[in-house]
C-alpha cells in the first residue's frame, strides 16, 4: 500500500515510492502512538464527565456523558444478565440472516444485469429508482405489508445490503478484462466453462468489497429499526430486543452508563463482523494483494 | 577520445564512490548497489545500461536525493550530496528526474506545469514564468498546446513538455529513468533527435537510464554497462562518435561494430537476471 | 535562451522544433494539411448533450426502460387495486396515492398544493445541506490530513476507527443527552454520518496519488506545503468527490432515520407520523419525494465535482469512459 508519501524517518521513499522504514521499529512508533492517543482520549472523557463535580459547571457536551467508571461498572453488571447477551444474539442473527439474504439475492440479479443488456435496460431504471429511498423510509409500508414484525424488519435489513452487493457486482462484472474472455473463448471455453471459471472469480473481489460495505450497512439498519419498531414509534416492548431496542430502552429507563456500553457493544459487534467478512472475502480471493 | 560538446558546461560532474545501498524487504536484505563507483563529467551524456530490476533505478533515485544510501557519497561538482556524515541527499531543481510513467500534473494545464518549478520557488513571478514557460515550449515545437491539460497529449508529447519543465529550473544535471520506455520506436526516434537537440543547446549533464542499446550508443558519450542486481558498473564504453548525431548515424559501420561490442556484455548481464526471474519493482 | 556557440558542426537542420512549427502552419483545410493539425470548433456544451441524448433515443434503451418503469407500475397497480392479493390489503395503491398526490384539497393534508409539503421537503433539505455542509468542511481537511501526515493518522485515526463502527442511530440517545434541543440531535446524526464517510475516502484519495507525482514536485524545489497544496489537495479531489456522493446519499440515510426517532417536520416525520395516524397514501407520497430529492442532491454534488476537475472529464472522454 502507498502509505503517505511523507516518510519521517530517515528510510524515506524506495525506488518505487513505497515508504520503507526499518521493520520493527516503525510499528512499535505506531502502536504506541496509538495507545497515547487512546489514553488521553481516556482522560478526556474522565474529565470532561466529571467536570462538575471538580469544576463547579458541567461543561457543555462532555459534560452530560456518563463517566467511564460508571460505564465499567455498568457493563460488568450486564456480563451477568442474560437479557444482554439475549440482545447480542437477536441483533446478530437479524445482521447474519439479513445480510445472508442480501448476498443470496443480490449476486445473481446482478449477474443477471450485467450479463443480458436487454434486461439491464428494463430493470435497472426501476432499481435506480428505488435506491435514494432510504431502507428506513420503508419501515412503515414494509410492516403495512408484511404479516410479522419481524419480517418488516427483516425486509428493511434486507434491502439495506442489497443494493449494494447488486452495484458492486455489476460494477465488479464489467471491470473483467474482455481480453481475458476473448482468450477463453479463443481456447474453446463454452458459454458456461467462461461463466463458472472467469466471470465468477473476476467478481469476487468486487462483490467481497460489497460484502465488506453492505455488512457495516446492514448493521446501521438493524440498529436503526431495532430502536423505531421497539422504540420510537410502536413502543411494543415484546419485540424481541435486539442492541439497538436495549440503548433505546436503556435511555427511556435512564440508565445512562448502560447506553454508552450498548453503544460499544454494537462497535464492537460491528468491527468483528467486518473483520470476519474481510477474512472469509480474502480466502475467497487468495490471488489479491492485501494492503 | 572524448566526443565534442556544442556548449560547454561546467556543472553537472557526478562524482559516485563505493555506494552500497541494501533495501528491506519483509525482514530480508536486498542489496540493489554494491560498491558502486564511477563518475560523470560535466556537460556528458552518460548512459546507464542494465538488466531490469538490477539497481539502476536506485542509484539515480541516490542521486536524487529521494532516499538515502548506506554506505559510500555522491558528489556533484566537488559538494557532497549524501555521504557518511548525511545518508540523504536533499532533493532540488538542480538535479531534475524525468520519470519513466511520466509526471505531469494531470490537474495543471501544460504551461502551469512548466512553470510550477520557478513559481514554486519564487525564483520568477508568475508572469514571468509563464512568458518563459510559452517560449520554451515554442522552442521545442509545443507552441499551441499551452493551455491543454497532459491527459490530451501523447505520451510522446508529454515527455517533452516534461523535460521543458525540468529545463525550466536550469538545472546541473537531467536523471531520465527510462523516459522513453513505452513510447513506440517512430516516437522513440523523433524524442532522441529532440533530446539531442535540446542537449546542444543547454549543454546540461544528462544521466539516462535505459535497457534498449541503440538509443545508449545513439544518445549517449558513453555507455556503462551495470551488473545485474546488485548493481556495479561492469564495463564502460565511450561512443567515438561525432556529435551532432543524426538518424543517420543509426546505420552507420561505427554504429554496428559499437553495438556488437556493448551487447555482448549486456546479454551476459542480461541471462544472470533472466534465470533470477524476480520483478523490477 | 543564449544561442549555441558557432562551432565546426553546427546542427545541420534547423531541427524537430522548427518541422513542427512548418506544419502547424500549413493552412487548415489545404492539400498540405495533415487534419490533425486544424482548430476544429469544440462543439458545446448542450449541443454535445443533445447529440448524446438525440443517440439514447434512437436506441432500444429508452422503451425497455419505459417498459420495465411500467412493470412495476402494473404490478403495483394489479396486486393492490385489481387482484386485491392478501398481503397487499391494507397498502395504498397507484390510482389513491396519485390521486392524493396531485389533489387540491388531499384527504390528509399533503399534496402538491399544500404548502406543509414544501414544508417538509424544505426543512429536511436544509438539515441535510447544513449537516453535509459542516461534515465537508471538517471531514475533507480531516482525511487530507490523516493521508498525509503519519504522525497525525499515528494519532488520530485510532480513535476514528473506534467511533466509526457505531451505527449512527446508535447515537440517538446520547445526542439527546448531550445536546439541547431537538434539533441538534438531528443534524449531529446526519453530520456524523458524512463526517465519516467523507474523511475515509478523503484519507483514501491522498493516499491513492501517485508517489512520483510527489517526488516530481520535490525535485522542482516545492516545500512540503507546496507539494500539499499543488500536488495532494488537486489529486485527492476526485475521490473526495466520490466520498461527497456517497456521504450525501448516507447523510439522507442519517437523517430520516434521526427524522422518524426524534424530530419535528421533515420527510422521515412525515412517514412515521403518517403510519401511526393510518394515512398510508401520504407514505407513500413521502417516500417517492425522499427518493427524489436525495437522487437530485446526489446528481448535484457530482455535476459540481464534474466541473471542478474539467482535467479529468477531458481525459476520460479521451479514454472513451464518458
Amino acid at each position: 500500500m502507498t502509505n503517505a508519501p511523507v516518510a519521517e524517518t530517515s528510510g524515506g521513499l524506495t525506488s518505487n515510492g513505497r515508504a520503507g522504514w526499518p521493520s520493527g521499529l516503525g510499528f512499535d512508533r505506531s502502536a504506541r502512538r496509538a495507545a497515547v492517543a487512546i489514553l488521553m482520549a481516556l482522560i478526556f472523557w474522565h474529565l470532561g464527565s466529571t467536570s462538575r463535580q471538580w469544576l463547579g459547571t458541567s461543561l457543555p457536551l462532555i459534560g452530560s456523558v456518563p463517566a467511564p467508571d460508571a460505564v465499567v461498572r455498568a457493563w460488568i453488571h450486564l456480563l451477568s444478565d442474560p437479557g444482554y447477551w439475549q440482545s447480542w444474539l437477536w441483533s446478530t442473527v437479524r445482521v447474519a440472516l439479513g445480510f445472508a439474504a442480501a448476498t443470496t439475492a443480490g449476486m445473481p440479479f446482478g449477474l443477471a444485469l450485467a450479463a443480458n443488456a436487454r434486461f439491464r435496460s428494463t430493470v435497472f431504471p426501476v432499481f435506480e429508482l428505488l435506491r435514494p429511498i432510504p431502507p428506513l423510509a420503508w419501515v412503515p409500508a414494509s410492516i403495512i405489508f408484511w404479516p410479522t414484525q419481524e419480517l418488516s424488519i427483516a425486509f428493511v435489513i434486507f434491502l439495506g445490503g442489497f443494493y449494494t452487493i447488486v452495484l458492486n457486482v455489476v460494477g465488479g462484472a464489467e471491470a473483467i478484462d474482455t481480453r481475458l474472455i476473448q482468450a477463453a473463448r479463443s481456447m474453446g471455453a463454452s458459454h458456461w466453462i467462461i461463466f463458472r471459471r472467469l466471470i465468477l472469480p473476476g467478481v469476487l473481489p468486487s462483490i467481497g468489497v460489497g460484502m465488506e460495505v453492505a455488512i457495516g450497512i446492514t448493521w446501521e439498519v438493524v440498529v436503526a429499526a431495532e430502536m423505531i419498531s421497539g422504540g420510537g414509534s410502536g413502543g411494543e416492548a415484546s419485540s424481541g430486543g435486539g442492541l439497538g431496542f436495549f440503548i433505546w430502552n436503556s435511555y427511556v429507563g435512564g440508565a445512562y452508563p448502560d447506553i454508552i456500553v450498548g453503544m460499544i457493544s454494537i462497535g464492537i459487534a460491528g468491527y468483528l463482523s467486518s473483520a470476519m467478512t474481510r477474512r472469509a472475502v480474502a480466502y475467497l480471493t487468495p490471488w489479491k494483494k492485501r494492503v | 577520445m572524448n566526443a565534442p560538446v556544442l556548449r560547454t558546461s561546467m556543472r553537472g560532474a557526478i562524482e559516485i564512490y563505493d555506494v552500497v545501498k541494501v533495501f528491506e524487504v519483509r525482514g530480508v536484505c536486498v542489496p540493489a548497489v554494491d560498491h558502486c563507483s564511477f563518475s560523470i563529467r560535466a556537460g556528458e551524456i552518460c548512459m546507464i545500461v542494465g538488466p531490469s530490476g538490477c539497481g539502476k533505478t536506485t542509484l539515480l533515485n541516490a542521486i536524487a536525493g529521494f532516499h538515502g544510501i548506506d554506505s559510500g557519497s555522491i558528489t556533484l561538482d566537488g559538494t557532497l550530496l549524501c555521504g557518511p556524515s548525511q545518508l540523504v541527499a536533499p532533493t532540488g531543481s538542480d538535479r531534475i528526474v524525468v520519470f519513466q510513467n511520466g509526471a505531469l500534473f494531470p490537474w495543471k494545464t501544460n504551461l502551469d506545469n512548466v512553470a510550477f518549478g520557478p513559481i514554486v520557488q519564487k525564483k520568477l513571478s508568475k508572469k514571468e514564468a509563464h512568458e518563459k514557460g510559452s517560449q520554451l515550449l515554442a522552442q521545442a515545437g509545443l507552441s499551441g498546446y499551452e493551455h491543454k491539460y497532459p491527459g490530451e497529449l501523447s505520451s510522446g508529447l508529454q515527455r517533452r513538455v516534461e523535460i521543458v519543465r525540468a529545463l525550466m529550473n536550469d538545472p546541473a544535471v537531467l536523471l531520465l529513468d527510462e523516459p522513453y520506455r513505452a513510447l513506440d520506436a517512430l516516437s522513440k526516434s523523433v524524442m532522441h533527435e529532440a533530446l539531442l537537440e535540446i542537449y546542444y543547446r543547454t549543454g546540461v549533464t544528462i544521466f539516462f537510464i535505459t535497457h534498449d542499446l541503440e538509443e545508449a550508443i545513439f544518445l549517449g558519450h558513453r555507455v556503462v554497462v551495470m551488473t545485474s542486481r546488485p548493481c556495479r558498473p561492469k564495463e564502460s564504453f565511450t561512443i567515438d562518435i561525432p556529435h551532432p548525431r543524426r538518424y543517420e548515424v543509426l546505420t552507420s559501420r561505427r554504429f554496428r561494430e559499437l553495438a556488437a561490442e556493448i551487447s555482448a556484455a549486456v546479454n551476459e548481464e542480461a541471462m544472470k537476471s533472466f534465470t533470477l526471474g524476480e520483478r523490477e519493482g | 535562451m543564449p544561442d549555441a556557440s558557432p562551432g565546426p558542426n553546427k546542427f545541420p537542420r534547423d531541427g524537430v522544433a522548427a518541422e513542427i512549427r512548418a506544419i502547424q502552419s500549413r493552412a487548415p483545410g489545404s492539400s498540405e494539411d495533415c487534419g490533425g493539425t486544424a482548430a476544429r470548433k469544440k462543439p458545446s456544451f448542450l449541443s454535445l448533450r443533445l447529440y448524446y441524448f438525440g443517440r439514447w433515443l434512437r436506441s432500444p434503451k429508452p422503451h425497455l426502460m419505459l417498459l420495465g418503469y411500467a412493470s412495476l407500475l402494473a404490478f403495483w397497480y394489479l396486486s393492490v387495486e385489481v387482484l386485491r392479493l392478501p398481503r397487499f390489503a391494507e397498502m395504498p395503491g397507484p390510482t389513491a396515492v396519485i390521486h392524493e398526490w396531485l389533489s387540491p384539497s388531499p384527504t390528509f393534508g399533503v399534496s402538491i398544493h399544500t404548502p406543509v409539503y414544501y414544508q417538509h421537503i424544505l426543512i429536511s433539505l436544509q438539515r441535510v445541506l447544513i449537516s453535509f455542509a459542516l461534515a465537508t468542511a471538517l471531514g475533507v481537511p480531516t482525511g487530507l490530513l490523516l493521508g498525509w501526515s503519519k504522525t497525525f493518522k499515528d494519532y488520530a485515526f485510532p480513535i476514528f476507527e473506534m467511533l466509526r463502527p457505531i451505527p449512527i442511530l446508535a447515537w440517538v440517545p446520547l445526542a439527546i443527552i448531550m445536546l439541547p434541543g431537538s434539533e441538534l440531535p438531528v443534524l449531529f446524526l446526519t453530520f456524523l454520518a458524512s463526517f465519516f464517510a467523507t474523511a475515509l475516502n478523503t484519507k483514501l484519495g491522498v493516499t491513492s496519488i501517485d508517489p512520483t507525482l510527489v517526488l516530481a514536485a520535490k525535485c522542482l524545489g516545492a516545500s512540503p506545503l507546496q507539494v500539499f497544496r499543488h500536488v495532494i489537495v488537486p489529486g485527492a479531489l476526485p475521490y473526495v468527490f466520490t466520498g461527497l456522493q456517497i456521504s450525501i446519499g448516507v447523510a439522507w440515510f442519517s437523517l430520516v432515520a434521526a427524522e422518524m426517532v426524534s424530530g419535528q417536520f421533515g420527510l422521515g416525520y412525515l412517514i412515521n407520523t403518517s403510519y401511526t395516524m393510518v394515512q398510508y397514501p401520504t407514505i407513500i407520497i413521502a417516500m417517492v419525494t425522499l427518493g427524489a430529492v436525495g437522487f437530485v442532491s446526489s446528481v448535484a454534488v457530482r455535476l459540481i465535482g464534474n466541473w471542478l476537475m474539467d482535467w479529468r472529464g477531458r481525459q476520460l472522454s479521451l479514454d472513451n469512459r464518458r
